[in-house]
């Protein structure tokens, strides 16, 4: 199910100046993601994850190299228009969460909305209703963050991602914070929403994670050092339903 | 983001910072009240000032004999001799902005009544004086021009001299008093007016016609000052002229030749005593305004605090889209909610007070919508003068490490 570019990077470089030091993140970096794609970047700390992470998620531009995103290159766009690029194409959820405390969940996944001004008060929470039903949180609206389990809060974070219905979802070890069940959860819901034709790029250093994705893209020192296509891929469901039952009780 | 949301997402920050938010708010409330109890009572005292000026004749023109010559012994002006009645007919004639005039001569002494006496003074004076001072008669009546012509021994009495010379509480009118041995027939009884704003005791006369004060008592020809009264207040000015013109003419005063005489308008006086309370009133609005300028630092001080606070929420709001313009505005316009909700506060305390203290402490206050307006205009400009760094130092944040602060 692979459809049309989503982003193509071309040999990206970037470049830290710390004092007289010049740090090399990012030392040619080349892949393309189409539509539909489920990618996960792996990599160990140090190599270069999170400053390619920043880079696709338009918070930072390549030093060199070509960026295009949704055919946007966003190398020549301004601190605004990133802002707009990253308003209306992507959705990004994050280690922890980042929601907003003493805000409820509704309010939390109307926000990206609230930076669109085309979209008025009835349709942001019309879309906002219907995103978080799609993570199955609906009765929950009210519920703010303190009240909410981990789990719980990551799926409103993944709703906030999917309300502006971006080209790509952008995690940033979005289980990183959480149990292997919930875990499983949530790549359950990544899949079910991937398979739903949602493009995923995925930032994990667990490779159990990356089981679970169509393709890995390894890095390391700053370059591709592996990418590969995921042949035997688990179902995340599956993976649940073989975990031990819980024994908490 | 639509305004309407930066205004929802302001007061909703404030509400889950109640307490914080009504502490920042306290120096703008105390200044803006201030600002404006200050403002009232210093408008109120020159009302009041301004109210007891008019109540003796706002269009008042007092004439008053002057010598400036060097050398010599120099006179008191009242002594000197330079008013007659040729000043009052060529003023009569001439004049165009006088509406009344009157001439004044007066002499102290004892009155009696019976076994009564009290020590006043008697005023000689024509029907008019009584409209230019603003003294209205109780009882009785005014002398008339034929009581003037006939230097007719009548007389008014001012309420103090009432209350003296006749204790009892019997009615004067009618009675024969005396003053400095001279029998008076009491034709009227004036209202009371109270004291002058200099503390003289307005009540304290008898009112007589002049040409019976001038033949009878003092022998004398001269007058002491010479009132009147312009058309209205606005033709004080031209009347001054007026009366200086015809008086050197009748004077025979030469072109260069000093003035022997001194005319004078309650205006004068007016804005001389109103400038004093104009300063006052600066003087106290000044040091109100400083603790709203302290006020606004507070609120410069809490921003700061809440932007550190608010970095990671920062930097969430512009991975998800929000730009620098819409960080700016939604602190600023936070800024703007807590110095404006502080003004408001302020506003009403401050008008609260102006209705406190007439009665607790029974100093005039006067509110004037000009000293809300310009609180209130001071308080916006504030917020938005102390909010707009700690808002532009929010939308110049890097989203990457506001994200990644801990």
């Amino acid at each position: 199910m692979t459809g049309r570019k989503i982003l193509e990077i071309q040999n990206v470089k970037r470049e830290f100046t710390m004092g007289t030091e010049t740090v090399r993140a990012l030392k040619g970096v080349s892949f393309d993601v189409n539509a539909g794609e489920f990618v996960t970047i792996m990599g160990s700390s140090g190599s270069g994850k999170t400053t390619l992470l920043n880079m696709l998620g338009c918070l930072d531009k390549p030093t060199e190299g070509v960026y295009l995103l949704d055919n946007v290159n966003v190398k020549e766009l301004n601190r605004d228009e990133l802002a707009k690029l990253r308003n209306t194409k992507i959705g990004f959820v994050f280690q922890a969460y980042n929601l907003l405390p003493r805000t409820s969940a509704l309010e939390n996944v109307e926000l990206p909305l609230l930076y669109n001004p085309l979209i008025g008060t009835e349709e942001r929470k019309e879309r906002a209703i219907a995103a978080l039903k799609a993570v199955k949180l609906d009765g929950r609206f009210d519920h703010t963050p303190n009240q909410l389990s981990g789990g719980q809060q990551q799926r409103v974070a993944i709703a906030r991602a999917l309300v502006n219905e971006p080209v790509m979802i952008l995690a940033d070890e979005a289980t990183g914070n959480l149990d292997t069940r919930t875990s499983y959860e949530i790549m359950s819901l990544m899949q079910e929403l991937n398979s739903n034709g949602k493009t995923i790029v995925f930032v994990t250093h667990e490779p159990d994670i990356a089981g679970f994705s169509s393709r890995t893209v390894m890095l390391r020192d700053g370059k591709v050092q592996k990418d590969t296509v995921n042949t035997d891929r688990r179902s995340a469901k599956e993976a649940l339903a073989s975990l031990p039952e819980s024994d908490d009780y | 983001m639509k305004f309407v949301n930066l205004i929802r997402l302001a007061v909703r920050a404030l509400q889950r910072n109640k307490l914080r938010a009504l502490l920042t708010m306290l120096g703008i409330i105390i200044g803006v009240a201030s600002v404006i109890a200050m403002m009232a009572i210093g408008e109120g005292s020159k009302q009041a000032i301004n109210e007891s000026l008019s109540s003796m004749g706002s269009n008042m023109i007092t004439i008053m004999p002057y010598s400036n010559e060097p050398g010599g012994a120099r006179l008191m002006g009242s002594s000197i001799q330079s008013l007659t009645i040729k000043d009052i007919d060529a003023l009569e004639e001439s004049a165009q902005h006088i509406a009344k005039i009157s001439p004044l001569v007066s002499s102290s002494g004892q009155s009696i009544n019976g076994a009564a006496n009290w020590p006043t003074s008697i005023q000689g004076v024509s029907p008019d004086y009584l409209d230019i001072r603003k003294l209205t008669v109780k009882e009785g009546i005014i002398f008339s021009e034929q009581d003037l012509r006939s230097s007719a021994k009548v007389c008014l009495l001012g309420k103090t001299v009432v209350d003296n010379l006749f204790p009892g509480g019997q009615d004067p009118i009618g009675k024969i008093i005396r003053f400095k041995n001279i029998p008076f027939q009491v034709i009227g009884v004036l209202n009371a007016k109270g004291q002058s704003n200099f503390g003289q005791d307005q009540d304290d006369i008898i009112i007589a016609p002049y040409t019976t004060v001038q033949k009878r008592i003092l022998s004398s020809i001269y007058f002491n000052q010479i009132y009147a009264s312009a058309t209205n207040e606005g033709a004080s000015d031209a009347a001054v002229d007026e009366i200086t013109a015809t008086l050197r003419e009748t004077h025979r005063l030469r072109t260069g030749e000093e003035n022997d005489f001194q005319v004078r308008t309650q205006a004068e006086l007016m804005t001389m005593l109103n400038s004093t309370s104009s300063m006052m009133t600066a003087l106290l609005t000044a040091v109100a305004s400083i603790s709203l300028i302290i006020g606004g630092i507070g609120i410069m001080n809490i921003m700061y605090v809440s932007v550190t606070e608010r970095t990671r929420e920062i930097g969430l709001r512009m991975s998800i889209g929000a730009r620098g313009k819409d960080i700016l505005m939604q602190f600023l316009i936070e800024a703007i909610m807590i110095s404006v909700t502080g003004g408001v506060i302020g506003v009403i305390l401050g008008v609260t007070s102006a209705f406190v203290i007439p009665v607790a402490l029974n100093w005039p206050t006067v509110i004037s919508e000009f000293s809300i307006i310009i609180s209130f205009i001071v308080c916006a400009v504030t917020g938005i003068f102390f909010g707009y760094y700690p808002a532009l130092k929010a939308s110049k944040l890097d989203p990457i490490e506001a994200l990644r602060y801990e």
